[in-house]
């Protein structure tokens, strides 16, 4: 079935939310809005709005998380709905129970949303191809090839801080673009918001071969790829991959690809800095620099609340209309 | 048992035979073509007006799953849907469990075969005990239990001079050698073609460089051990460039292609398709293309069916936890003459390089309609298009991406040793 179909309506509304590849720029920006909406919510006494009051929400991460399970069970719980945290890993599996039976289960108990979390590339989209009419499923990270809510909450908050003209942005994402989920998902959605010019900075054996065809620069040189951006999207570097072959060390890649001051500084003076955390200091940034006055990491953070219950209010209001 | 195959157009590319004409089977055997032997009293006779008469088909790779699998195939069965396929003769992967690595599995194999008695099965020895590439495999005993040749599946053989003195063992003993050749340590986590599929869909990628670099390593011990060699399921173009050179040079190596690299790429996978997940990967445009070229212009000698039947809950996963393979018996045919029909091929270099060529390759007499050959041969309707179905195929995998594609040709009757074993009502 075409993405497009999968994820989408027949009216172009939002049914699942699985990757940002194929997503409309009309789409992101309502997603981007809605969002803008919601961010007053925390500033409430009262911090919950009652738009998914009787929905059922269950996160299911197969792979560990606590910070996006945490920011997508806050945002279920703001828009009032049920929450409920399945903590799988391997259970499920060890159990020798298929993945498929254990949807069908939580189907059984009516769950109306599966926000999964999985370590293969193309978990999301199998869910979604068989879950029943009334579940929306939402991908909270699948394999290296799509984090959508993270990508979005990035866009979120670089629109905060440069404005809704993406055109006018030239944005820089380092670091390991290889097995990066949250970089697809931040290229797709950039260039769909019609970006000026990305480009990803990363030794060789940390790009993917074809990367070009993301419509992407490349450059393994920092300091000529931090020249002149607007916007520094740091990745993280799990501490597992710096041994092996990908890379020597820790230090020679903080030596090469890592942020600090000076390096920075060759980007545009008032250029932000992101992090889709957790950060390792001193290994891909400098604590400088991750603490400093253009990083927007925290930010990121709270941001994602309000993206997520954007796209959870998108995918069940819309649910919910058509079984009206 | 007399049987006569009256007004069918024969085409038998060994013999360069393409004539309107009757054949009589007499003893299991082909007695005659034109005009009956002496003494010949018809029993049976089939009407093959306006339909081929080919000689069955021969299949050098396809996974039966017995024993160890039957959930997924089974002898029986399989070598039924081979039959309704049009093959005749078909080898079974070592990869069974047990391996093919004691006459006593082997024996195992050709009785369930001889009892069902669908299609001749020739096992293909395990090239390394266990397949673990540690230890050569009694490849003689093998041999004498009737093993036509040795093979190590699709586990790649990572220890270079255990890969020597296996060719070395095998020149001695003039036993030929199936070679799936993949660098075990490029291709180890990978589930696709590295290219742009992969980078898009963030899958870890199996290089074209993990086949390119392992058939030049065996080709070199090929070259050095003078062992009758033959490149399996080669996917990518610059690996048959390779071969094509070492044929150029004159080192007698021979190679084949699975029927559905002729047709998919890695843009095949779409999102997550995992019927397209097959090992090796469906990789790109141009392989396909030069895979084609290589095939028209003989460096590639046959094509196979790869056929790797699953239960469905094989392919019900992530991309990346599903089992590769496509179920291929019943499409092997139709995707071979459909090359005829794009310019790939002549009609008999086609039906060549799925008859008389694999068996050449193998030293086997079969895949012709020579006089005094065994009756195995089919009969095609040219003209019947089918829509590719899970009820129309008889295997038990229905795991094929080609699920819902129209293709043209049909198997009407398949014979085996002058048996009816094989016929489409419809």
């Amino acid at each position: 079935m075409p993405i497009d179909k999968l994820q989408q309506d027949a009216n172009g509304n939002l049914r699942h939310f699985l990757t940002l590849e194929g997503l409309s720029r009309s789409v992101l920006t309502e997603i981007l809005d809605l969002a803008e909406s919601f961010i007053t919510v925390d500033a409430q006494s009262v911090k919950k709005v009652p738009l998914l009051r009787g929905k059922t929400i269950a996160n299911l991460f197969f792979e560990s998380s606590t910070r996006t399970r945490t920011t997508f069970e806050l945002a279920a719980k703001r828009l009032s709905a049920d929450v409920l945290n399945i903590n799988i890993q391997t259970s499920a599996t060890s159990k020798g129970e298929s993945l498929l039976d254990m949807l069908h289960n939580l189907e059984a108990m009516h769950c109306d949303m599966f926000v999964v979390r999985h370590a293969d590339s193309g978990a999301a989209h199998f869910i979604a191809r068989h879950v029943a009419p009334h579940v929306s499923v939402v991908n909270a990270g699948d394999g290296r090839h799509a984090h959508p809510t993270q990508g979005m909450l990035d866009m979120f908050t670089i629109r905060r801080h440069k404005g809704p003209d993406f055109g006018a942005l030239r944005v820089a994402i380092v670091g390991d673009i290889m097995h990066s989920r949250v970089a697809r998902s931040q290229i797709h959605a950039l260039n769909t918001l019609g970006v000026g010019e990305l480009r990803v900075i990363a030794p060789k054996t940390l790009v993917p071969p074809e990367a070009s065809a993301l419509g992407v620069h490349v450059f393994h040189d920092m300091a000529r790829g931090l020249k002149d951006v607007d916007v520094v999207i740091m990745l993280r570097l799990q501490r597992e991959r710096m041994q092996g072959a990908l890379i020597p060390s820790g230090g020679e890649f903080f030596q090469l690809y890592g942020l600090n001051a000076d390096m920075l500084a060759q980007a545009k003076p008032d250029a932000i800095v992101m992090h889709p955390g957790p950060i390792n200091r001193g290994i891909e940034i400098d604590s400088a620099v991750a603490d400093g006055e253009q990083s927007v990491i925290l930010e990121q953070v709270s941001n994602g609340i309000a993206v997520r219950m954007a796209v959870m209010s998108m995918c069940l209001g819309r649910a919910a209309g058509e079984g009206a | 048992m007399h049987t006569v195959i009256r007004n069918g157009r024969v085409i038998d590319p060994a013999n360069r035979r393409d004539e309107t004409a009757d054949i009589y089977i007499a003893a299991g055997r082909i007695a005659a073509i034109g005009t009956a032997p002496a003494g010949f009293s018809v029993q049976k006779e089939i009407d093959a007006r306006g339909k081929w008469v080919l000689p069955g088909l021969v299949d050098l790779r396809a996974h039966l799953r017995e024993p160890g699998q039957k959930h997924k195939g089974g002898i029986a069965n399989e070598t039924r849907a081979a039959a309704a396929g049009g093959i005749t003769t078909l080898c079974c992967a070592p990869d069974t469990n047990p391996v093919i690595d004691s006459a006593a599995v082997v024996e195992l194999i050709r009785r369930k075969a001889s009892d069902a008695g669908m299609a001749h099965v020739l096992p293909l020895a395990a090239l390394t005990q266990g397949l673990a590439g540690e230890q050569i495999s009694e490849m003689y005993g093998l041999q004498q239990a009737g093993c036509v040749a040795v093979s190590n599946g699709k586990i790649p053989m990572a220890n270079t001079l255990v890969l020597r003195r296996a060719l070395e063992y095998a020149a001695g003993l003039d036993i030929p050698v199936l070679l799936y050749s993949e660098d075990p340590w490029l291709g180890a986590s990978g589930c696709i073609h590295e290219g742009v599929v992969s980078t898009r869909l963030g899958l870890p990628g199996i290089p074209a460089c993990a086949e390119v670099i392992a058939v030049g390593r065996d080709l070199m011990l090929v070259e050095q051990t003078g062992v009758r060699a033959h490149f399996c399921q080669l996917s990518s173009a610059r690996a048959v460039e390779l071969v094509a050179a070492a044929q150029k040079r004159g080192v007698p190596v021979t190679a084949d292609v699975s029927a559905h690299q002729l047709y998919l790429t890695e843009l095949d996978v779409g999102q997550f398709n995992s019927l397209c997940h097959v090992r090796p990967p469906l990789r790109s445009q141009r392989d396909r293309d030069g895979l084609r070229a290589a095939l028209a212009d003989g460096v590639i000698g046959a094509i196979c069916s790869d056929h790797q039947p699953h239960d469905t809950d094989a392919k019900l996963a992530p991309f990346p936890a599903t089992e590769p393979g496509i179920s291929a018996l019943e499409t092997l045919l139709p995707l071979t003459l459909r090359l005829v029909d794009e310019g790939v091929l002549p009609l008999h270099e086609a039906i060549g390089r799925i008859t008389w060529q694999p068996a050449n390759i193998l030293g086997q007499s079969a895949g012709t309609l020579s006089l005094g050959a065994r009756a195995d041969l089919c009969i095609v309707d040219p003209e019947c298009y089918w829509t590719v179905s899970e009820k129309a195929l008889v295997s038990r995998g229905k795991n094929t991406p080609f699920l819902g594609w129209e293709l043209k040709g049909k198997v009407t009757h398949t014979l085996l040793d002058g048996r009816l074993v094989y016929e489409n009502h419809q």
